[in-house]
C-alpha cells in the first residue's frame, strides 16, 4: 500500500476539505493538486469524465469521485482511526445522515447564489434542514460520531464554517444559537478538533473569495 | 432468536423493488406491509420521521431508511451468502459511484417525462436519452454493470425497467429503439429469478401512472 495518493481539489471547497480531513485524520500522506475550475486540468477531466468536478482522489493511478464515496473508500483502504462505526445498524444510521447532508446541503448554496423568491425558498429549505439535524441528529451526543468525530461530522463540515460565511455575505442569520443550541455547540466542538482547526480555509480569505464570486454570479444572471 | 424483518413499501416504487430484490437474493423471510402514500401509517411516520418515505426496513424493531442504504445494510448483516457489493474497495467505490449516479439522475428525469408536457417534456426526453447514453457507455460490452454477475449497480437500475413501458408511452418514444443496449441488459436481468419475481408487470405500472396523470390533470 505504498502507492501514491493524489487529491485534486480547490482550497475553498467544503467537499475538497472533507477528503483532506479524512486523509489527515488517518495520517495518510498525499499530494495535493489545486485545480483552477475555470481551466480544469486534463487529468481532472480524464479522471472524472462524468461530472468533471473536484474532489477526485487518485490512488495507485485509479480515480474515485464524489467526496462521500471517496471517504468510504479511504475508510476501507486505511481502517486506522475509523470514521464509520462497526455495527451495521449504526453504519446505516451514519449513511442516512450522509445522504441527508448531500440532499439538503445544496439549499444553503442556493441561498448564496440567488436572490428574491428563489432565495426565500432556499432559506426555508435550509432552516428545515437545520431543524431536522437539531431535533434528530445530535441528541445526547457531543459529535455526530459520538465521543469522537466521524464521517457524519465531516459530511456536515460545511455548516461549521461555510454557512457562517454565506450568512455574513447574504446578510441573513440562519443558525441562531438560541434556536439551534445543539448545532451551535457542535460547531464549536468540531472546530476545536486539532486536525479540523488546522485544515479549515482561512475565514477572511473565504469572505473575499465568496463575496467576489457571488457578485459575479448575480451580475451575470442580471445581464443574461 | 429468529430475526424479525418487516418491509414498509409501495408496490410500484422502484426504490422498494431494490430492497425486495436484495431480500430475495439473500433468501430472507420478511413481512411485507403495503403503505397508502396518501394515508401513511403511524408505523411509517414513527420509523421514518424525517422523510416519511418508503421503503423502510424494520429489523428486530430498528428502522433502516433509504433504499441503497438498506441494501448495504442487508449485505453487511447477511454477509454469509450472495454478496450484493464487490469485496475490493476500489470496485465498491466504483459501484457506489454509479448507483449514486442512477439515484441522482434517473428518477427525476423519468418523472419529468410523465408529469409534464410540451417543451418541458421534450427537454426531459433529451436529458433522459443523454443519461441513458452515459449508462450504456458504462455498461460497455459487459453482460451486467457488475461485470459477469448481477451487482449493486444492476440492482439500483433494474427496477426502472418496470416503468419503461409507461415512460416510453407517455413520452412518445420507443425505449428499445433509443436505448437498445439498456433494454438488452434489462432482459438479461429478467432471466434472474429474484428479479423476475420481484418486478411488477409493466402494464400494471402503466395503468398506475395513467391514474397519477389524471390526478395531476394531464389526461
Amino acid at each position: 500500500m505504498g502507492e501514491e495518493v493524489i487529491l485534486h481539489g480547490t482550497w475553498a471547497s467544503p467537499f475538497s476539505c472533507r477528503v483532506i480531513w479524512a486523509l489527515k485524520l488517518k495520517g495518510i500522506p498525499y499530494e495535493y493538486i489545486e485545480e483552477d475550475l475555470s481551466n480544469k486540468s486534463s487529468q481532472l477531466l480524464q479522471h472524472n469524465p462524468v461530472h468533471k468536478k473536484i474532489p477526485v482522489l487518485v490512488h495507485g493511478g485509479k480515480a474515485t469521485c464524489e467526496s462521500m464515496i471517496i471517504l468510504e473508500y479511504v475508510e476501507e483502504m486505511w481502517p486506522q482511526n475509523p470514521l464509520l462505526p462497526t455495527d451495521p445498524c449504526e453504519r446505516a444510521d451514519a449513511r442516512f445522515w450522509i445522504k441527508f447532508a448531500e440532499e439538503k446541503g445544496p439549499a444553503m448554496w442556493t441561498v448564496y447564489r440567488t436572490s428574491g423568491e428563489e432565495q426565500e425558498k432556499a432559506v426555508k429549505d435550509t432552516l428545515e434542514m437545520l431543524r431536522a439535524i437539531e431535533a434528530h441528529g445530535l441528541v445526547d451526543k457531543k459529535y455526530f460520531g459520538g465521543d469522537k468525530i466521524g464521517i457524519v461530522d465531516i459530511a456536515f463540515g460545511q455548516i461549521a464554517q461555510w454557512l457562517g460565511v454565506i450568512e455574513d455575505i447574504v446578510g441573513v442569520k440562519l443558525l441562531e444559537a438560541h434556536k439551534f443550541p445543539r448545532l451551535h455547540a457542535w460547531i464549536k466542538n468540531f472546530k476545536e478538533v486539532p486536525i479540523i482547526k488546522e485544515n479549515l480555509p482561512d475565514r477572511d480569505e473565504m469572505m473575499v473569495f465568496f463575496k467576489h464570486f457571488r457578485e459575479m454570479l448575480l451580475t451575470s444572471s442580471r445581464d443574461s | 432468536m429468529a430475526d424479525e424483518v418487516v418491509l414498509l413499501d409501495f408496490w410500484p416504487s422502484m426504490f422498494g423493488m431494490r430492497v425486495r430484490i436484495a431480500l430475495a437474493e439473500k433468501g430472507i423471510e420478511y413481512e411485507y406491509k403495503e403503505e397508502d402514500l396518501r394515508n401513511k401509517s403511524p408505523l411509517l411516520l414513527e420509523m421514518n420521521p424525517i422523510h416519511k418515505k418508503i421503503p423502510v426496513l424494520i429489523h428486530n424493531g430498528k428502522p433502516v431508511c433509504e433504499s441503497l442504504i438498506i441494501v448495504q445494510y442487508i449485505d453487511e448483516v447477511w454477509n454469509d451468502r450472495s454478496p450484493l457489493l464487490p469485496t475490493d474497495p476500489y470496485q465498491r467505490a466504483h459501484a457506489r459511484f454509479w448507483a449514486d449516479y442512477v439515484d441522482k439522475k434517473v428518477y427525476e428525469v423519468s418523472r419529468k417525462i410523465w408529469t409534464t408536457k410540451g417543451e418541458e417534456k421534450e427537454a426531459g426526453k433529451k436529458e433522459f436519452f443523454e443519461i441513458f447514453k452515459t449508462l450504456e457507455g458504462e455498461l460497455g460490452d459487459k453482460p451486467y454493470f457488475g461485470g459477469e454477475t448481477f451487482g449493486f449497480v444492476d440492482l439500483s437500475l433494474i427496477p426502472f425497467y418496470s416503468w419503461f413501458h409507461a415512460i416510453e408511452t407517455f413520452g412518445e418514444f420507443n425505449m428499445e429503439a433509443e436505448c437498445p443496449k439498456i433494454v438488452a441488459w434489462a432482459k438479461r436481468c429478467l432471466q434472474i429469478e429474484t428479479v423476475a419475481k420481484t418486478l411488477p408487470d409493466q402494464k400494471k405500472v402503466y395503468e398506475f401512472v395513467g391514474q397519477m396523470r389524471k390526478r395531476f390533470g394531464l389526461e
